[in-house]
């Protein structure tokens, strides 16, 4: 059974400079408990569609229904239901790692004594508990990102979004998110919807690969398939097929010229 | 919405705490008021200011208004370097009160402005201020209405800007004529007539014309029925503009 479908989903920024067309109609479905990696070059609208889908950003065009109910018609319902970790996290440095993990579960309308036994929880799940009353500033970048991670959990949400969750961390605690990741699955029947520039990431943990260019769905499958498809040779790799497709590297084709 | 008065509850608790550890932000926001109070308002003890109040009845309610529209007008500075962080975002995608996240930090910032008003008072008694508590109560009600509208106002003006740069000059070039035509420094009855006329289009003015008429004891002319009718019209439009603008920011 599909927890997301999206139709056409576009989102047009309009800036000073013009509009800037980040997603120009995606087209996906997700099954329930499946671990979909999100792919693409810098500036293909991954965060973008993960900001529309999560109702931070309307669509400026096309629908999307998330986890049973229409994004545009009932986005408090959409909340209920989901987590999301943004690619640049989100706490405040003054706060200590206790009052957030606390705070976001009574955002969640958690009890006062839920909040904090699910706080604890998430923190012995994550390795955290021996900085839950350390200041959010003093955690070091692999820390804050568990943080961040615990904080979109604090609700056991049905789907959870993570915008390039490994990033800055070590291979160890990498490894250890992995595992989490599955057990979520596994324990709980969650869907995991994640983007990720690590292409090994993507090939060990998820089920499907979508991968988007310039704001469009480029190509979809197993990562069996996309190398088979798209990879050139019988013992091609991901990567391979990742620059088959889009056409280059994870860097994008016109970089900004380094001096104006 | 079942929610909004738990939610709001859950954001007053985290920007009051978070207001709190930033002492010296608390400390100095009293600075500029004091000042007025111990350096300006002894030149003006023996002027004739107009009515039978004291100079002290007269100045002090300025100063407490202009307090009120300057903290409640920049307010927005901290939401704009908040939503650098995420954690704004991070707020947006739980289910809490849209309104909350709006009104839990508004009233943060009432509580905030009225126990500075306490103090301000306080110090004013202690240099020569007499005035009725009623009185004083009542403005101080007019000084809380006064940031509830400004507070929304400018909250919503910060999800739409994106540095303080571009958010500073706005507000700067609303306050700063506001507070010399509403008669904050001095009555406007004072000047000549046109500048008295001009400065009846500022909402303000009838607040501040309020308070002093409050501190003064003088319930009955009108004035403070009149600025009860200004502050709910503002209040109404303000929080209800801030809101939907608070609302619908997302780009
Ligand atoms: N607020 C905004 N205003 C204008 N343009 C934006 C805004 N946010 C993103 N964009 C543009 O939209 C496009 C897609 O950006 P998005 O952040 O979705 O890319 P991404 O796939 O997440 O990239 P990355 O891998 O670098 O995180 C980019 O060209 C970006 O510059
Ligand atoms: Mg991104």
């Amino acid at each position: 059974m599909a927890v997301i479908t999206t139709n056409g989903l576009t989102h047009t920024f309009r800036t000073k400079r013009g509009p800037v067309a980040a997603v120009r109609g995606i087209d996906l479905t997700v099954e329930r408990g499946e671990i979909l990696g999100f792919l693409g070059p810098n500036g293909a609208g991954k965060t973008t569609t993960l900001r529309m889908l999560t109702t931070l950003l309307p669509p400026t065009g096309g629908s999307a229904t998330v986890a049973g109910h229409d994004l545009a018609r009932d986005p408090a319902g959409v909340r209920r239901r989901i987590g999301y970790v943004a690619q640049s996290g989100g706490v405040d440095p003054t706060v200590s790692v206790r009052e957030e993990l606390v705070t976001q579960g009574r955002l969640y309308r958690m009890g006062k004594a839920e909040a904090a036994a699910r706080a604890g929880e998430l923190a012995r799940d994550l390795g955290l508990a021996e900085l839950l009353d350390r200041p959010c500033a003093a955690l070091s970048g692999g820390q804050r990102r568990r943080l961040d991670i615990a904080l979109g959990l604090v609700h056991r949400p049905e789907i959870l979004f993570l915008d390039e969750p490994t990033t800055g961390l070590d291979p160890g605690s990498r490894a250890d998110l992995w595992q989490s990741i599955r057990r979520l699955r596994a324990e709980h029947g969650m869907t995991v919807f994640l983007t990720t520039h690590y292409l090994d990431e993507a090939e060990a943990l998820s089920d499907r690969l979508v991968i988007v260019d310039q704001g469009l769905v480029a190509a979809e499958g197993t990562a069996e398939r996309l190398k088979a498809e798209h990879g050139g040779a019988p013992d091609a790799t991901l990567q391979d097929a990742f620059i088959a497709i889009t056409g280059r590297g994870t860097t994008p084709r016109n970089p900004a010229p380094l001096a104006v | 919405m079942p929610h909004l008065v738990a939610d709001t509850a859950l954001i007053f608790g985290r920007y009051a705490r978070q207001t709190l550890r930033s002492k010296p932000a608390l400390i100095f926001g009293m600075v500029q008021p004091l000042l007025f109070l111990v350096f300006f308002g002894p030149l003006l003890t023996d002027l004739p200011l107009g009515g039978r109040a004291s100079s002290w009845q007269t100045i002090v309610p300025g100063i407490l208004v202009q307090l009120g529209l300057f903290s409640a007008s920049f307010t927005g500075i901290g939401l704009i370097l908040e939503r650098r962080t995420g954690v704004v975002e991070r707020m947006r995608v739980t289910p809490v009160s849209r309104l909350a996240l709006l009104m839990g930090r508004v009233l943060k910032d009432v509580v905030q402005l009225l126990w500075q008003s306490l103090v301000l008072v306080g110090v004013a008694v202690a240099l020569g201020l007499r005035a009725p508590v009623l009185g004083v109560a009542i403005g101080f009600v007019f000084v809380g209405a006064l940031t509830i509208s400004l507070a929304s106002l400018s909250y919503a003006l910060a999800m739409r800007v994106s540095s303080p740069q571009g958010f500073a000059p706005v507000i700067n070039s609303i306050t700063m004529p506001a507070i010399l035509l509403s008669g904050i420094l001095l009555p406007m009855s004072l000047g000549p007539r046109w500048l008295d006329i001009a400065s009846h289009f500022v909402p303000f003015r009838y607040l501040v014309d309020g308070v002093r008429a409050a501190f003064a004891g003088e319930y009955g002319d009108g004035k403070i029925a009149l600025a009860a009718l200004v502050a709910t019209a503002l209040g109404v439009v303000a929080v209800t503009l801030g809101a939907r603008l608070f609302r619908q920011a997302g780009a």
